[in-house]
């Protein structure tokens, strides 16, 4: 009996399992897909955090200073993006803010570099409306303050890992009606 | 920039306390969330931090179990809570009070309700069916804003099973009249489709109408579903190519609303959503490719605004030009593109243009030429991500010429890298490279010897085992192989005098291996030395056992020529070493070192066990296990639990786990397709050792039933031409055992799979055509062009060739070669026909003793001599570096130690004494029932035929005794009728007093009970036989299932007695020929998925081994042959009524290269394991 249950964990743990398992099968990697939008400080604390995949809350803190730590250490003429395990990190930064977002290896780096901007665009659009606090100057502040709705409006955009929308007004519709609501 | 950071530093902390005069001031510091906020800003520690946190998860646990907070209050405790979260926090106390939230409140508070749901709970979580109700609700509701939000967090996550609860609700808000709904609605569905397919599938055609809705936005939502299924199967959709071009070609044209645009280009991401789905489409199409060539090159036309976003597109447009039919053209224009990219002195252009550069380099190897200065200047570029790309772009264009330097740029990447991710997929690469583009032997020797000091404990285990193999197997030319044996042992030599101190541990038993192996190539080299430079390497500090034993191997590889025989110089070190390590707690490490110290004093038996420079090429493995059969049946007997495949049971693991706790890619591979190749292989693994069987006695095996196997073969091609599909009644191939007339299954099978076909002769010509073409293109392309995937370039060999050899590696595909090496190495080991050494006949010719003493439960106390020596040789003669592989693929210890155990209790099917196998038509299911008391079971009173009339014209197996004792006799037969197996088990009452009550029980899980009767009997008269029946099915692919249950029964004068039984059911019994023309098998071929290639061994009669190869395999397996044309067969099956799986087998440098496809995982492995069998055995 004893010895059976040997040949069953050889075969089960010893042979298979262990040795291949470090890189993906390519099938897996076709899936273009965002997997985490991070906001950050310059001290590397999170003050955003979205995840399109699963990942345990006791992973996240270690998972995230890791994605801190490649990105803030680059310089400013380093190129934006950054191998992280088996996929890229694209990072921008706005005066102490960075936004780091998580991407398959399949994923096209710049449109995602450049829909970080479009973010920061339409961030600025609502706040300009509801805030005279300048967002480009305190990003930091005015994201602490409003988490709510900067996921509302990143939940516009970004949809379980994919770009939905990135019409400025359409983004923003939804989040101004619930206001206009709030204010009546 | 920066001046503006330190700005927002300084004045963070103002601005917090600046209250509610500022914008910001609404959520002023005086709320609860804003004094949070200030306190969060104002941590300096960790430990504070968490202090805080706990301060306030205890407040907002407080406020949210109150019945007097306010709705905007609770809404503020979310935000709050969300904020824990964030810092790492759990605020499991919240989760039930956002879905209150989302449920009671309204307008914002319901929206961050939703939110923290969505942010609190993962998709399995069981609080998320509480939230069912609430979306149903607000679906349902006349308040825009909460249909929007319910459709939101719906295609963010949704319990699976409530899908069809809400799917109607969702697919009205399809004709919904705001673009908003219709929007969302189409992302809630592509969300279903991702999670439940098969639920959606009746919508398809309504996703048709999201891609012509008059809004932009809803069509570029449905685009998410198409891009999803085009990717799954882009045949399906070819035909609204156009559409997507269309559009493309709208959007690029400006005919988009203004609000659009970003930064005055119109609808970036669309466009390349839009592009990605071309380049799918195009893919492999010419007449598709066609289509998009204009729109294609007014993209890049277009796309000349100076602004990242269009480099984005750009980029996007560069890859669809060069994944679709190719148009000189657009390639020139593209190349261009791709130049000024990777001219650019912005960085991150740069960046893409060698990411696009890697992409098209393997079609357009001139491009890389001509950016030849930029590449080099990127590889000595600051910037580490930068030098990475162009490494990665190096290697695709590598070959013998310029090999060297991209190996050194390599390893000096290598040499500053920190990221483990990075070095173990260098370490493969260089690995990879130096294998096939190796100029020299010296070169060869001293890069490994780099990777493998290099690899550390990050060392993929492939990569050693590959060197060995390489070692081992030699070439052409025996005397490249000889120097380069030569040069591994003298840089080995050379680098233990030196004493080197924290040297790998794979590094280690690679030196250990070789030396042991090749130090006698060297004249001047004396063993002893060697033998010192080893011994001194056991004293080395932190040696794992692993190493140990490969230490010890080599070590008794060398003691042989006097250095450790007692007498010449008294205890050497060998008995030094072999005394220390006698006493040693590990079992494996003792184990040696006995055998050690049996070896070094018995030359003679040294040099039987372990005879010097022998090939290993005649080894045979016995893949199928089959001699652990007996003590399999015995375990199961003694209850335990039977084997499941790997794949089986991580389907099951899948199923318990609810949570996956994995992050990200690492988690994934867990999946079917390395499982699939961990179920192939592992078999093999553990079998190395067993089936020694020596070439001789094969050949007298094969010479014994070479005739029945020419009756096997079908006629294709006749004097006329082509034959049409029939087949001429065989005879039947076998002796029958038993009195009842069961004829062996081939006869009948032949005529039930292929049905008469009397085509008139055009249409057979038609046919032909079409199956000469698809074979054509697989033998010229190398058989993957079926999957419509361009094979990498050039099947670029193993730097040492092999005739029989390079074509089994050759199938690992340049792409990811070197992943599973040992297992080509391994089935290259089964196919291989070699004439027999020494060793082996007096392995076999010494087993069955063996055998029959040790049987299975064989202990270290009872293990005589020789089959100690039998375990060394196992592991350590160099007929069986097979066995040292897979020792450094795995934990070394456990294989050899089961190395060693099967040794001793291995069953030589062939070997000469016993006589071979005599029941060869047998279908491998029964031959692994074959219970312990065989003999005197045979003779069970089975007068008539027992087979109820009804099943008598069926296939069927024979009829084979399980278990019997005085008074009665249980056997089974196995029915294989079309949508079942039935398995008839016949209760035979002995010449005594007649049985009462006997009943019968059976448990058959996995395997599905379709009907049951004849299982209680009153009673059976004595010589009586009752009959009982099951009909059985299987519905998920099993290779073997174990049927086990008892009978009981009560004697006359009242004692109960009961009978244990148990049989094993083989995949075969339940798989059915699948009759199929060949344009019906080249259409199925393209719709399923699930594929595994593997080369088996070949038979080889003296004419035509593919025909007789695969009239066994459908003989025994019950295949349908659809067609043979050349050295390619095509085969289909079914598995009852339900899965097809198809088989496309060819002759390839000696093997038969198979590969399987299903549309179910597993059913691939497990036939493959059975076809692995049949041919083996035979």
């Amino acid at each position: 009996m004893s010895q059976w249950v040997f040949i069953e964990a050889a075969l089960y743990y010893g042979f298979d399992v262990s040795a291949r398992i470090c890189r993906p099968p390519l099938a897996i990697q076709t899936t273009i897909m965002i997997k985490f939008f991070l906001m950050v400080n310059k001290q590397g604390q999170t003050r955003l955090s979205k995840y399109y995949e699963n990942v345990d809350i006791s992973k996240r803190a270690a998972l995230e200073a890791d994605v801190v730590k490649g990105c803030l250490s680059r310089r400013k003429d380093e190129c934006s993006f950054v191998e992280y395990k088996d996929y890229k990190l694209v990072y921008r930064q706005y005066a102490a803010l960075y936004i780091v977002v998580g991407i398959t290896d399949t994923e096209n780096e710049l449109s995602i570099y450049e829909l970080v901007h479009n973010f920061v665009e339409v961030l600025d659009k609502y706040f300009s409306r509801v805030s005279e606090l300048d967002l480009f100057l305190y990003p930091e502040a005015q994201i602490m303050f409003n988490l709510d709705k900067v996921h509302i409006i990143l939940d516009e955009m970004i949809l379980n890992g994919h770009v939905v929308e990135t019409n400025k007004s359409r983004i923003l519709a939804p989040l101004l009606v619930l206001d206009k609501m709030v204010e009546s | 920039m920066s001046d503006v950071v330190e700005k927002t530093l300084t004045a963070l902390p103002g601005l917090l306390s600046l209250d509610s005069q500022t914008g910001a001031g609404k959520l002023s510091s005086s709320t609860k969330l804003g004094n949070l906020i200030r306190s969060i800003t104002e941590l300096t520690s960790k430990h504070e931090e968490e202090k805080l946190i706990q301060r306030e998860l205890a407040a907002i646990k407080e406020q949210v179990s109150s019945p007097n907070t306010t709705m905007r209050q609770m809404r503020e405790a979310m935000v709050r809570s969300v904020y824990c979260e964030m810092l790492g926090y759990e605020a499991d106390c919240s989760y039930i009070h956002a879905i209150k939230l989302a449920q009671q409140g309204t307008g914002l508070d319901k929206r961050v309700g939703y939110l923290a749901v969505s942010l609190f709970l993962n998709e399995n979580h069981e609080l998320l069916l509480l939230l069912v109700n609430t979306v149903l609700k607000d679906l349902q509701s006349t308040n825009l804003i909460e249909v929007c939000m319910a459709l939101t967090v719906v295609s963010q996550m949704f319990p699976k099973d409530m899908i069809p609860a809400i799917l109607p609700l969702v697919e009205d808000k399809l004709t919904h009249p705001k673009e908003m709904v219709r929007r969302k609605a189409v992302l809630a569905l592509y969300k279903f489709s991702l999670v439940a397919p098969t639920q959606v599938q009746h919508i398809h055609r309504r996703f048709r109408k999201a891609l012509c809705d008059k809004d932009p936005g809803v069509m570029a939502a449905s685009l998410h579903i198409y891009l999803q299924m085009i990717k799954e199967s882009p045949e399906g959709y070819r035909d609204l190519a156009g559409s997507f071009v269309t559009i493309l070609r709208q959007v690029v044209g400006g005919k988009l609303p203004v609000e659009f645009n970003y930064h005055s280009v119109p609808a970036p991401w669309l466009q390349i959503q839009l592009l990605r789905i071309l380049a799918l489409l195009g893919k492999d199409d010419q007449s598709t490719s066609e289509l998009m060539y204009d729109v294609l090159d007014e993209s890049l036309r277009r796309a000349e605004i100076n602004h990242n976003i269009t480099y984005a597109i750009l980029f996007e447009c560069v890859k669809a030009i060069y994944t679709i039919h190719p148009r000189a053209d657009l390639l020139e224009k593209a190349a261009k593109c791709i130049g000024n990219f990777v001219l650019s002195p912005k960085i991150n252009l740069k960046y893409l243009g060698l990411k696009a550069l890697t992409y098209v380099v393997q079609q357009d190897a001139n491009l890389a030429l001509q950016h030849q200065m930029t590449i080099i200047e990127c590889l000595d570029h600051s910037d580490l991500i930068i030098k990475r790309e162009t490494l990665e772009l190096l290697f695709r264009i590598t070959n013998t010429q310029n090999v060297r330097v991209i190996v050194e740029k390599m390893l000096g990447f290598l040499r500053g890298c920190q990221d483990d991710y990075t070095i173990i997929d260098l370490l493969a690469k260089v690995a990879e490279l130096a294998e096939k583009y190796a100029p020299d032997n010296h070169w060869f020797i001293e890069t490994m010897n780099c990777v493998l000091s290099l690899g550390g404990t990050l060392m993929p285990p492939d990569i050693p085992s590959n060197f060995l193999r390489l070692l081992a197997e030699g070439s052409d030319s025996e005397e490249d192989d000889r120097q380069l044996r030569m040069f591994a042992v003298n840089s080995y030599v050379s680098l233990l005098n030196t004493n080197p101190t924290n040297l790998p541990q794979q590094y280690l038993q690679v030196i250990s291996w070789v030396l042991g192996e090749y130090s006698h190539l060297i004249d001047d080299l004396s063993a002893s030395l060697v033998i010192d430079l080893l011994v001194r390497l056991l004293d080395q500090p932190g040696l794992t056992s692993d190493t140990r034993s490969w230490v010890l191997s080599a070590v008794a590889k060398l003691s042989a020529g006097g250095s450790g025989a007692v007498g010449s110089e008294g205890p050497g070190p060998v008995q030094r070493v072999a005394q220390q390590h006698s006493s040693s707690l590990d079992t494996q490490l003792r184990q040696q070192a006995l055998e050690l110290q049996l070896l070094s004093q018995d030359p003679e038996l040294h040099a039987r066990v372990l005879p010097r420079g022998a090939s290993w090429a005649g080894l045979e493995v016995d893949s199928s296990l089959s001699f652990l059969d007996g003590f399999v049946s015995e375990a199961l007997a003694k209850g335990a639990a039977p084997y499941k495949p790997p794949h089986q049971r991580q389907e099951e693991l899948r199923q318990e786990k609810a949570l996956s706790l994995e992050p990200y890619g690492l988690s994934l591979p867990l999946s079917l397709s390395s499982c699939s190749i961990a179920d192939r292989h592992s078999p093999t693994l553990l079998s190395i050792s067993s089936g020694l069987s020596g070439h001789s006695t094969e050949l007298s095996h094969r010479a014994g039933s070479g005739s029945l196997r020419l009756d096997g073969v079908r006629r294709v091609w006749g004097k006329d031409g082509y034959l049409a599909q029939r087949e001429g009644p065989e005879e039947p191939s076998v002796p029958q055992e038993t009195s009842i007339p069961a004829p062996p299954l081939s006869p009948q099978e032949g005529g039930a799979l292929s049905p008469p076909s009397a085509e008139p002769s055009k249409e057979e010509r038609d046919k032909q055509q079409l199956a000469s073409s698809l074979f054509q293109g697989l033998s010229s392309h190398n058989s993957t062009c079926l999957m419509g995937k361009p094979e990498a370039p050039a099947s670029q060999r193993f730097r040492k060739k092999h005739t029989t050899l390079g074509s089994t590696s050759s199938s690992s595909g340049s792409s990811h070669s070197g992943r599973d090496p040992s297992n080509h190495f391994l089935y290259s080991a089964l196919s291989e026909e070699s004439p027999a050494s020494p060793l082996m006949l007096t392995q076999s010719s010494r087993a069955p003793p063996i055998r029959t003493e040790t049987n299975g439960t064989h202990t270290q106390e009872e293990m005589p001599v020789p089959p100690a020596a039998n375990g060394v040789a196992e592991v350590d003669d160099p007929e069986a570096p097979p066995s040292v592989m897979t020792a450094n693929e795995l934990p070394a210890p456990g294989v050899a130690r089961w190395s060693s155990l099967m040794g001793g209790m291995e069953v030589v099917p062939l070997c000469p004494q016993t006589p071979p196998p005599i029941d060869s038509a047998q279908s491998s299911g029964e031959e692994d029932v074959t219970p312990e008391p065989h003999r005197e079971l045979r003779d069970c009173p089975l007068t008539s035929d027992p087979i109820p009339p009804e099943l008598r014209d069926l296939p069927r197996s024979e009829v084979t005794p399980l278990s019997s004792d005085q008074r009665l006799c249980v056997s089974c037969c196995r029915v294989q009728r079309e949508e079942a197996l039935v398995l008839l088990l016949l209760l035979s009452g002995a010449s005594g007093p007649a049985l009462l009550d006997v009943s019968l029980e059976l448990q058959c899980h996995p395997l599905k009970v379709a009907s049951l009767r004849g299982n209680a009997v009153e009673r059976l008269p004595a010589q009586g036989v009752s009959v009982c029946w099951y009909t059985l099915l299987m519905e998920e692919p099993h290779t073997h299932v174990m049927v086990s249950g008892s009978v009981t029964y009560r004697e006359e004068a009242g004692h109960t007695h009961t009978l244990d039984i148990s049989t094993k059911l083989s995949l075969a019994d339940f798989l059915r020929p699948l009759p199929l023309s060949t344009e019906e098998y080249g259409r199925l071929w393209l719709s399923i998925s699930q594929d595994v290639k593997q080369n088996l061994q070949l038979l080889h009669p003296d004419t035509d081994p593919l025909h007789s190869s695969l009239t066994l395999l459908r003989d025994k397996l019950h295949l349908h042959i659809v067609d043979i044309i050349g050295s390619e067969g095509i085969l289909a099956c079914q598995l009852l009524k339900g899965a097809v799986c198809l088989l496309h087998c060819r002759v390839h440098g000696g093997a038969l290269a198979v590969w399987l496809r299903s549309a179910v995982a597993g059913l691939p492995d497990c036939l493959l394991y059975h076809c692995q069998r049949v041919l083996h055995e035979h």
